[in-house]
Parts: structure tokens; C-alpha cells; sequence
């Protein structure tokens, strides 16, 4: 099937025309059309893992055509090893996401076109091998996230659309005036990543360490890490249910994801000149989030701090440029975190319908009185904490060992992180699950089929990864390799 | 000096002239103002009647000039009449001093 | 059959997982699965152990789990030695017999289904452990052990006490688990590999050695430190009784415990290529042993008081390891583990019958429970290490491995006469005397026999186990766990009976004290009030982590919680302010001045108008003045 990749990113786009085609109060109709318009990218999915050659680094599927030939910009899509993992992951969750989201009743077309546009947003970030697609794609998705926070949100919502949209922006301006520099400096002018890598060893140092610093402030706002991270939990907080899911699951892995695609392959030395302080930046992550953690009292805005920590072990793993393991490591803790947090979210916006609280103080005992959902929530805690057999234990293991041999003290003291993620969670867990029924306990219902539907997959791909971990590293280690070899850093 | 010649009729001209911008500038009563206007049109009225006598005989332009300036002022005297008799009816009076309701 | 002893985990596995996702509502079919799949595991434990032992073979299967080249290449698999056969026999042993007993203690719990699937989850991970070749398997294995034994101390969920002591052991052990992650990371670093055999090679070629080994060896025993309760982590052992007797028994008496001697005991070779660790694990053994024997003389639980004691015989283990005897430990390990479950299992039948935990309130029972105040006994007298019982043999060796460090033998034997005592204590003030609550007394029974027949099989291996040791045996148990044992002690008949009368001195003292009334405790109490109360609040180590550690913690996340809120994101926030206030100052920037300048050129338009309009006086007369007066004007200036 040519243009795979182009189907898979434009079915969603399709889906959100003919939703708004679709008469406004058929609620059934349009959920339906949502459906499909996720469901297909999933399939395409499934082929996309088929058909890719895992065996090397070079890229698959890749499309290429002239769309501004006189700026020389090209729309060239292609995946290899890094992207794939996060294609696979936005449009499982993507779906799962529109599966979590039927129980919106709140002006339904518009949410699903907006749902739908940031998929193709989303999809068209990680498949982008132009500076120019990829920005647009990286802008395209802000506009419906801005909006689905902006009108389903909670409370505080304009605060938090705003907050996000501005501070994303923010970085991205870094970003244009780094691609801008890419631009000007080469000969002929050219948009291409894959052109840019290849020119990299004639990149001055200076110039390297400059566009390395303006990606970096681009994508560590994206990712969150210390100290831009303070978006995340206004966003979380706010945003609906399904937006939270894409917002930790995929928008996050943006950031890291551009790390490993753009700044790695291109800024070799830079790379490995701020190397030591990603660690840092990373370990500092992993601490404060945790204990800024067991400070909160809104369940929402506990998973959304666990995010900043869990993202400091993907920057940590990185970090250690020059371990296939730390950078298998750090993929393995997107997908990892993806799959973990993106049930998280779904499952606390499953007691936040029905007793309209998050605050962990409100509940008590809902072992008891819920005993199929406080399973499912426990089990994704403990691969939240990294406990062994689930994925989060295998991408802390990898990032750990991968970056034990660079960073020996950062590291050690980043260990730290897996003893208080267990003491937030187990706080929370007294809390909100053992102990006598209390407070809005006994308004509960237990978790509806449709519920359990959308987590049981992340489930079984959380232990499928955690027993293992093959599944995964065997899709991406050539790219890894070769991205360890252009870094460079053995030399 | 022989006869009246071009001399005479221009000081008479300029004398009636003189007296109607005198009684224009002086007269309070609006009827008397338009009256001294009368008599500076007369006045240009011997002036163009004169110069067309005594230097272009062979035409008659001055002449007819000056009927139309007669008929013009007919109708000015006309429409002024109206204009002071509408002021009589609003201000009961026609004291140009009075009527300065034009000012900035 | 060997090759196939991965399978001896997985049978416990899927027990658990067809009672979590089928059977969960048919609480009989639960108990049958997970007592069948136990069974299945001792059978085929009994018959590894017979095939391997003598054997000094160490067989290994394994295949590769992650291999991303040399940053993290991890096969893994199970290794089969003399070791592992003993430690399968001591755990799915003391897990059947649990099992068995539960379904007396447990019976009538709302939740007995769930109750089987996490015994059997812990048995598994538990099997897994013992069978584990590489440090790597072994610690997912701990972990799991570690969850298994939060669910089960916290079993009994409703009740505050437990949920905590659940999260305190969870957190606790984990602190210790730090230690056991970074040196793993050491040792990956040092020599590329995480199996045994791969270590145990670079340690003795001289890969690994030096600061870098001990810093590692010592950062692994944070591992043992945790989980099996050493100082300074040892807190949570006692908390731990919250679960559920029969638990307490399998997990933390007999198994989970003796899981960081096993980690220690397993990677010996490490300890001693690293001088300064092995004393350090030595050190960390005996002030745990003696200090937990101390805090046992004056407990009036009868549940603290065994797990004091639990927490002392395990210093013992890992003093010995330490010491290098080898033996010794793994040893004691076994025939501590037979002993000490049957004391659970016997508390928990007096604590069935009487329903109280307190000592104070019982006496007397023997005459109501004949099989549990034997089969206790016996186990009482194990402990004390009286000939010919298990505990006898056990702990002549590990006497006997201090040979060479007297400081050792001195407090070793110290503790030996505190266990004797407050074992002793124990007994006479639960089974003898008068009953001191009539009540109490009247309502007693003995349990059913599904619970007393586990006792009587554990009794008869307490007194049985420690025979393997017997001396005139060609190298006695050491053959059974053959090791390249740097300090193999023959047996010492001198030490032996210097221990001996230790410990019958201090049951001798418990006797006068507690049966004969000889010698009144609360005479002793008063008079030396400043220890007792120490010891009764346990040397104030629970209250010193409150102070000291979970409270500066807590004020510290929420000041890291407040630095979050007004620093970083009032500086965000700032940032948005300042750019409102720009915004402001450009709007009215913008209105004064450009604004400013449109508007002031019509103000002066409209000013100057203003000024000059008084001419225009509506004077007809002077209009006309005007006129002539500028034609007079302009004629003159003509």
C-alpha cells in the first residue's frame, strides 16, 4: 500500500471534515464517524509494524514531493525506529482516547473535529522529515488542543489553554529561529532533516551549541523538564479526560522525541557537550517531581507531577549519549509512560465522573466498594512505580544502567526517584483504597464495560513489555545504533 | 474747459458712491442701509454709462450693463426687503446693531 | 527434569491468575488451586533437591532476554545448585504447610479467594528468587516479593494499622532495595554481566576488586539490609504483624526474610573479595541480633515478641555470612526457617483460640491446647538450641564461625542466652501458670486439625532438620550446599557445649523467673526503669524516623510544592503579568503620544479658530468697514 503514512495521518483529518458534516444533535453519528476515523489509523498501524524492516536504521515508508520548490520544501514523510513506537502509540491511544471521550454531551461535533485535527497534528509531527511539514504539523496541533482545553475544560480552563498555547509558543519561536539558521547556513537552502544530518560533522561548534540550545528550549517545554514544567499541571487539571490521555501519552513525547530526531543526530558535539547537564536536568526532574508529588491533594494533579518525573528518566537515559541502552532506555520509557499515564488519567477521570471530586482526601476504602476498578487503578500504579514484570521497571532499569557508567553519583542519587515515586503512590493508594468506605466512596459506581475497554489494551501491552521487553527493542536498536554511532560519543 | 466732459460723470459717480458707503457704514436702520446700497449701484451705473459714452461710442455695452445691474439690484432690493421684513417679524425691530445673531 | 524447573514458579502463577480472573467467587476451587500448585512445587523441589545434592555441579539454563550489545546485554534463567535445592525445599515447604493451615485460620474471611492468589503470587515470586541465576531475575523476583508482602500485611485493609504497616514495610524495604539497584548498576559497570557466574568470575580474576567492589558489595547488602530487617531498616518487621498470622509466618518468619541472607549468602564470593564489606555485613548482623534480643526480653505481645526474635536470629545469619561461614548462615537459614514458622503458627493458634496477642491476659493454656503447647515447645527448645533439636546444630556453627574474632563469640553467646530467656518467658507466660483472664480461659479451644497437623509436621522437621549437621556425616550439611567455602568449621565439641549451657542457663533463668516466681520481673523493671523503657519502645526507633525523617520530608515536599506554585510558576505567571503590563503601558503609550499627535493638531486647528472667530462679529457694518478699509489699505500700499 503506497502512502501508508499519508493515510495514516490524514484519515483523522478526513474523519473531522465529515464529522462536521454530520447533523449537530446525532450525537451516535458522530461518535461514530470518530470511531472509524481513529480506528483505520489503528489498522494502518498494525500494517505499518507488518511491513517495517526492523533490521535496519534507514527509513521506511518514505514519501516525497515538491510542495514549495522555490523555498525547497519538499513533503517528505518517512519512519524509522524512533518514530514508529510513537506512531503505533498515538493511534492506539488515540483511539482509546475517542473511546474515553463518548460520554462528552457538550457541543460533540465540534470536540471530535478538534479531536480529530490534533491526531493528524499529532501523527504528522512524527512522521515529518522536513523542517518546514514538521513545523506546521508541530503548530497544527496546538490550535485544537488550545480549544478542546479551552471549552471542555474544568474550571480554571481559559487559564490553562492559555498558558499552554502561549508557553509552547513560546518554544517554538526558539525552534523557527534555529531552523531559520539551519536554513540560511546551507548550501542550496534546504528544509530537509535527513540533509541537515548528513551535514552535520561541517557544523562549527558554535553554531552547533547555538541551535542545540534553541531546540532544546523548544522541546524541554514540550516535555516537560524542570523548570518549564509548571504548564503541564494547569493543563492536566483542566483539560477533559481523553485530552489529558493524548496530552501525557503523546504531546510529551514530542519533546523528547524531537530530541532524539532533530538535536542527537544533527549537533553530535553539542550533544555530547550537554550531555552531563540533561542529566542533571533530568535527575532534578525525577526528585522534585517525586516530591512535589506527595505535596498534592488533587489525584489528577498527582499523575500529572508523576509525569514530570517519569520524564526526568527519559532525560536521564538520553542523557547517556552513548549507551544504546540509556537511549533504548528513554524510548522505552515514552512508550512505557504513554501507555501507564494514559490509563492513569483515564481511570481518575472515571471516579472524577462519577463522584465529580478528585481530591484524594474525599475517598477511602473504594477496595471495597469498587473492587474491579481499585484493581486495575493498583496494577497501573505499580508500573507506575516501576514495580518488575510491568513496562515502567524495565525503561527505568535500561535508563539506569545505560547511564550508570557516564553519570555515576547523578545517577545514584536519580535511584532515589523509584523509593519516593513508591511512597507518593502508596500514600495515595492508603488514602483513596484501603482503610474503611468514606467520604464520596459510597457514591461510586464500579467501572462500566466501555471503561474497562479502553485500558485493558494498555494493560496488556504495560506486562506484554514488562515480561518482554523484546517486542520493542528489537524494533528500534538498529536506529538507536545508528543514532549512537552519529552522536558519536565513543570517539 | 468746455461742457461736462468724462470728468464730471466720474465725480459725480464717485461722490454718490462715497455718500452710499458713508450711509451704509453709518445708517442703523436696515432699510436705510439698503437704500445707501442703491445708491452706490447707481453710482456704478453713471460710472459705466459714462465710460461707455465717452470712450467706445460706437458700442453700447456700458449701457447694457448697466440695465442689467438695474434689473439685478431690483431683485437684490427684492430679496433683501423679505429678508428685513422676516428679521422685523422675529426681532421686532431693524436695528443692524441688533442683528448680529451671525456672530461666530 | 532439571531443565524444566523453571516450571516450578509457574504453578503457583497461573494459580493465581485463574483465582484472580475465574475462580475469585468459589472460594473452595481458590484454595484447592493454590494448595494443588504449592504441592506440585514441593514434590518436584523434594525431588530436584535429592538429584543435586552431593552434587557440586552447578547447572544453569537460560536464554536471552534483552540484548541491546554491551551497554545492556541480560539473559535469564534459573541456575540449579545445592543452595537453590534447599532453598526450594524450605520455602514450598513452609508455604504448604501455610496454606494448609490457612484454610483453618482464614476461614470465614470475605476475602479468603483473594487471599490464596496473593499467597500464591508470593510463592512464585519467592520461587523465582531461589531459582534465579543472575542478579537481574533475582531482583525482579524481590520486588515482587516485596509486593506481595504489602498486599498480604495489608491484607486486612480496613484497619488503619495495617494499610500502614503495609506502605511502611513497602517503603522501607524499597529504601534497602536503593542500594541493592545502584550496586547492581556497580557491578554491571565493573565486569558487563549480572549473572553469578559471570561475577563470581570477574571478582576472583580481579576484574572487580577494590574500593569499587566493596563500595558495590556494601550498596547490595542495603538490599539484604531491607529486606530482611538489619538495622537501621529493621522497623517494618515488626509493624509487619498487621497481615494476617498464617502470613506473617510463611513471609516473615520463614521465606521473604531470609531472602537478603540468600542475596548475601548467594554472592559470598563477592563479600569476601571485599575485606571491609564483609565486616561491615558482620557488624551490621550482630548489633541487629543483639539489639533486637534486648528489645524481645521485655515485649508483652506475643506476636513482637516472636518477631524480635525473628529479626534476632536473622542478624545471627547474617553476622555469620559475614564471618564467612557460609555454612553456617545458609544452615541456620533452614532450620529457622522450620522452627519459626511453627512459632507463628503456633501464636496464631493461641491467638485463634483466645482472641488477644497480649501475654499478660493469657497462662495456663497448655491445659486447653495439648498440640500447640507441645509442638511450641518444641520449637521453643529448637531456638534455645538444645541437643539434639535443629537449632542445636544450627547455631553450634554459627558459633563456631566466630571462632578467630572473640568479640563475636562473646556477643553471639549473649544472644543465645537473651533467645533461650525470653523464649522461655514467652512460653511459661502463654502455656503455664494460672490463667490470668478467666474469661479468656473459658473460651479457649484448640484449633482444628487442618491447622495443628501443619504444626505437627513442621514440629517433627524442627527437631529432624538439624540432623543433616550431624558431625560423624562426611562434611556435614556443608556437602549439602557445597560452596568453595573460604571458612568451613568442622564441628567444635567444646563450643558446642559452652552454648549448650547458655542456652539452658537462660532457660533456667526464665524458669526461676516465670514458673517458680522466683524472682519477681517487676522488681527488676522498676528497678532498672530507664532500660526497660527503652527496650519496651523498641530503642525509639520508630519515633526517631517520625522526627527525623517522614516529617522533615513531608514540610519539605509541601516547601517544594510551594516553591513550585509561587517561584517557578509565579515566575511563569510573572512573565505572563509582565507582558499584560507592557501591553497596558503600550496602549497608553500608544494613546498619548501617537494619538497625542493626531489629536493635537485638530486641538490647535479648533484653538486657533477659536481665537480668530471674534472677528467675525455678525455686524453687517463692520464686515463692510472691513472691505473698504482693506481696499483704502491696499490702495495705499498699492
Amino acid at each position: 500500500m503506497s502512502g501508508l503514512l499519508s493515510w495514516m495521518i490524514f484519515l483523522p483529518l478526513i474523519g473531522a471534515i465529515v464529522a462536521l458534516f454530520m447533523p449537530k444533535d446525532n450525537h451516535r453519528l458522530i461518535r461514530g464517524v470518530a470511531f472509524v476515523a481513529t480506528l483505520l489509523p489503528l489498522i494502518l498501524t498494525v500494517v505499518l509494524l507488518a511491513q517495517y524492516d526492523p533490521s535496519t536504521a534507514e527509513f521506511q515508508f518514505v514519501e516525497k514531493a515538491a510542495w514549495i520548490p522555490g523555498l525547497n520544501v519538499n513533503y517528505h514523510l518517512g519512519a524509522d525506529g524512533i518514530a514508529v513506537p510513537m506512531l503505533a502509540l498515538t493511534t492506539l491511544l488515540s483511539f482509546l482516547a475517542a473511546l474515553v471521550s463518548f460520554n462528552i454531551t457538550k457541543r460533540v461535533k465540534e470536540y471530535f473535529a478538534f479531536f480529530l485535527l490534533l491526531e493528524t497534528g499529532m501523527l504528522g509531527v512524527f512522521a515529518s522529515l522536513d523542517f518546514f511539514l514538521f513545523y506546521v504539523f508541530w503548530e497544527v496541533m496546538l490550535v485544537p488542543m488550545y480549544f478542546l482545553i479551552g471549552i471542555w475544560g474544568g474550571p480554571r480552563k481559559e487559564y490553562a489553554a492559555i498558558k499552554f498555547f502561549l508557553y509552547t509558543l513560546f518554544g517554538s519561536i526558539f525552534m523557527l529561529v534555529a531552523v531559520l539558521a539551519l536554513y540560511f547556513t546551507s548550501t542550496p537552502h534546504s528544509l530537509s532533516i535527513i540533509e541537515h544530518i548528513q551535514r552535520a560533522p561541517q557544523m562549527t561548534r558554535g553554531f552547533q551549541l547555538f541551535a542545540f540550545v534553541f531546540f532544546f528550549i523548544a522541546f524541554a517545554i514540550k516535555i516537560p523538564t524542570l523548570p518549564f514544567h509548571t504548564w503541564l499541571p494547569d493543563a492536566h487539571v483542566e483539560a477533559p479526560t481523553a485530552v489529558s490521555v493524548l496530552l501525557a501519552g503523546v504531546l510529551l513525547k514530542m519533546g523528547t522525541y524531537g530530541l532524539l530526531r532533530i538535536s542527537f543526530p544533527m549537533f553530535p558535539e553539542a550533544t555530547r557537550f550537554f550531555a552531563w547537564p540533561m542529566a542533571i536536568l533530568g535527575v532534578a526532574g525525577i526528585i522534585y517531581g517525586a516530591m512535589v508529588c506527595m505535596a498534592q491533594t488533587d489525584l489528577k494533579k498527582l499523575v500529572a507531577y508523576s509525569s514530570v518525573s517519569h520524564m526526568g528518566y527519559c532525560l536521564v537515559g538520553m542523557a547517556a549519549v552513548g549507551s544504546v541502552a540509556g537511549i533504548s532506555g528513554c524510548m522505552f520509557q515514552m512508550v512505557s509512560h504513554g501507555l501507564i499515564t494514559g490509563a492513569l488519567f483515564t481511570l481518575v477521570g472515571v471516579i472524577y465522573d462519577r463522584a465529580h471530586t478528585r481530591e484524594i482526601n474525599a475517598f477511602g476504602g473504594m477496595w471495597i466498594k469498587v473492587p474491579v476498578y481499585s484493581g486495575i487503578m493498583i496494577l497501573f500504579v505499580l508500573g507506575s512505580l516501576g514495580l518488575p514484570g510491568l513496562s515502567g521497571f524495565v525503561s527505568e532499569f535500561m535508563v539506569f544502567l545505560g547511564a550508570f557508567p557516564y553519570f555515576k553519583i547523578t545517577v545514584a542519587i536519580g535511584v532515589v526517584g523509584v523509593l519516593l515515586t513508591a511512597a507518593y503512590f502508596l500514600r495515595m493508594i492508603q488514602k483513596m483504597f484501603l482503610g474503611p468506605v468514606a467520604g464520596h466512596t459510597a457514591e461510586l459506581t464500579e467501572i462500566n464495560f466501555r471503561e474497562i475497554v479502553a485500558v485493558t489494551p494498555l494493560a496488556i501491552l504495560m506486562i506484554a513489555l514488562g515480561i518482554y521487553p523484546a517486542l520493542l527493542s528489537n524494533l528500534i536498536q538498529p536506529t538507536i545504533e545508528n543514532l549512537v554511532r552519529l552522536i558519536g560519543a565513543g570517539a | 474747459m468746455e461742457g461736462i466732459g468724462l470728468i464730471h460723470y466720474l465725480t459725480l459717480s464717485a461722490v454718490v458712491f462715497c455718500i452710499g458707503v458713508f450711509g451704509m457704514l453709518t445708517r442703523r436702520n436696515a432699510i436705510g442701509v439698503l437704500m445707501s446700497i442703491e445708491l452706490m449701484f447707481n453710482a456704478v451705473n453713471i460710472t459705466l454709462v459714462a465710460f461707455a459714452r465717452y470712450v467706445t461710442p460706437a458700442t453700447i455695452t456700458g449701457q447694457v450693463v448697466a440695465i442689467f445691474t438695474i434689473a439685478v439690484a431690483a431683485a437684490e432690493a427684492t430679496v433683501a426687503l423679505a429678508i428685513v421684513l422676516l428679521i422685523y417679524q422675529h426681532h421686532r425691530g431693524i436695528d443692524v446693531d441688533r442683528i448680529n445673531f451671525m456672530k461666530w | 527434569m532439571l531443565s524444566y524447573a523453571w516450571l516450578i514458579p509457574v504453578f503457583p502463577l497461573c494459580a493465581m491468575a485463574v483465582i484472580m480472573l475465574l475462580t475469585h467467587r468459589n472460594r473452595v476451587v481458590s484454595a484447592a488451586l493454590s494448595i494443588t500448585a504449592v504441592s506440585i512445587a514441593f514434590l518436584y523441589a523434594w525431588a530436584i533437591a535429592f538429584t543435586v545434592w552431593g552434587n557440586p555441579e552447578v547447572q544453569r539454563f537460560s536464554f536471552d532476554w534483552l540484548n541491546l550489545g554491551p551497554s545492556m546485554h541480560i539473559p535469564i534463567g534459573i541456575q540449579i545448585d545445592g543452595l537453590t535445592a534447599m532453598m526450594l525445599i524450605v520455602v514450598t515447604t513452609v508455604a504448604l504447610m501455610v496454606q494448609i493451615y490457612s484454610l483453618g485460620y482464614m476461614h470465614g474471611d470475605p476475602r479468603f479467594s483473594r487471599y490464596y492468589a496473593f499467597l500464591s503470587l508470593f510463592t512464585m515470586a519467592m520461587l523465582t528468587l531461589v531459582l534465579a541465576d543472575n542478579f537481574f531475575l533475582m531482583f525482579v523476583a524481590w520486588e515482587l516479593v516485596g509486593l506481595a508482602s504489602y498486599l498480604l500485611i495489608g491484607f486486612w485493609f480496613e484497619k488503619q494499622s495495617a494499610s500502614d504497616a503495609g506502605k511502611k514495610a513497602f517503603i522501607t524495604t524499597r529504601l534497602g532495595d536503593l542500594g541493592f539497584i545502584i550496586g547492581l548498576l556497580m557491578i554491571y559497570t565493573g565486569c558487563g554481566t549480572l549473572t553469578f557466574g559471570g561475577v563470581f568470575d570477574a571478582v576472583k580474576t580481579g576484574v572487580l576488586g577494590g574500593a569499587f567492589l566493596t563500595t558495590a558489595a556494601i550498596f547490595l547488602f542495603g538490599g539484604a539490609i531491607g529486606k530482611s530487617a538489619q538495622v537501621p531498616l529493621h522497623v517494618w518487621l515488626p509493624d509487619a504483624m498487621e497481615g494476617p498470622t498464617p502470613v506473617w509466618a510463611v513471609i516473615h518468619a520463614a521465606t521473604m526474610v531470609v531472602a537478603g541472607v540468600y542475596l548475601v549468602a548467594r554472592s559470598l564470593t563477592i563479600f569476601m573479595g571485599a575485606e571491609t564489606a564483609a565486616m561491615t555485613v558482620a557488624w551490621i548482623g550482630i548489633i541487629t541480633s543483639l539489639m533486637a534480643a534486648s528489645i524481645g526480653l521485655v515485649q508483652n505481645d506475643i506476636k513482637r515478641v516472636l518477631a524480635f526474635s525473628t529479626v534476632s536470629q536473622l542478624g545471627y545469619m547474617i553476622m555469620a555470612l559475614g564471618l564467612g561461614g557460609f555454612t553456617a548462615g545458609t544452615f541456620h537459614l533452614m532450620t529457622h526457617a522450620f522452627f519459626k514458622s511453627l512459632l507463628f503458627l503456633g501464636a496464631g493458634s493461641v491467638i485463634h483460640a483466645v482472641h488477644t496477642n497480649d501475654i499478660r491476659e493469657m497462662g495456663g493454656l497448655h491445659a486447653k491446647m495439648k498440640t500447640t503447647s507441645i509442638t511450641f515447645l518444641i520449637a521453643a527448645f529448637a531456638i534455645a538450641g538444645i541437643f539434639p533439636l535443629s537449632g542445636f546444630w544450627s547455631k553450634d556453627e554459627i558459633v563456631a564461625s566466630t571462632l578467630g574474632h572473640p568479640v563475636f563469640t562473646v556477643l553471639t553467646l549473649l544472644v543465645a542466652f537473651m533467645t533461650a530467656f525470653y523464649m522461655f518467658r514467652l512460653y511459661f507466660l502463654t502455656f503455664t501458670g494460672t490463667p490470668r483472664d478467666k474469661h479468656k480461659f473459658e473460651h479457649a479451644h484448640e484449633s482444628p486439625k487442618v491447622m495443628t497437623y501443619p504444626l505437627i509436621f513442621l514440629a517433627v522437621l524442627s527437631v529432624v532438620s538439624g540432623w543433616i549437621g550431624l558431625p560423624w556425616l562426611h562434611h556435614g550439611f556443608s556437602s549439602v550446599v557445597y560452596h568453595h567455602e573460604p571458612h568451613h568449621a568442622e564441628f567444635h565439641y567444646g563450643l558446642a557445649a559452652i552454648s549448650l549451657l547458655v542456652g539452658l542457663s537462660g532457660i533456667g533463668l526464665a524458669y526461676l523467673m516465670y514458673y517458680k516466681r522466683r524472682i519477681d520481673p517487676d522488681r527488676i523493671a522498676t528497678s532498672m526503669s530507664g532500660l526497660y523503657n527503652t527496650l519496651l519502645n523498641k530503642y525509639y526507633f520508630d519515633e526517631a524516623y517520625e522526627v527525623l525523617v517522614i516529617k522533615p520530608y513531608y514540610v519539605m515536599c509541601q516547601g517544594w510544592f510551594w516553591f513550585d506554585q509561587h517561584i517557578i510558576d509565579g515566575l511563569v505567571n510573572g512573565a505572563g503579568a509582565f507582558g499584560v503590563l507592557w501591553g497596558r503601558f503600550q496602549r497608553w503609550a500608544d494613546e498619548t503620544f501617537v494619538d497625542g499627535a493626531v489629536n493635537g493638531i485638530g486641538w490647535l486647528t479648533r484653538g486657533f479658530g477659536a481665537t480668530i472667530r471674534y472677528l467675525q462679529t455678525g455686524s453687517l457694518q463692520n464686515y463692510a468697514f472691513i472691505v473698504f478699509a482693506a481696499l483704502v489699505i491696499l490702495w495705499i500700499l498699492r
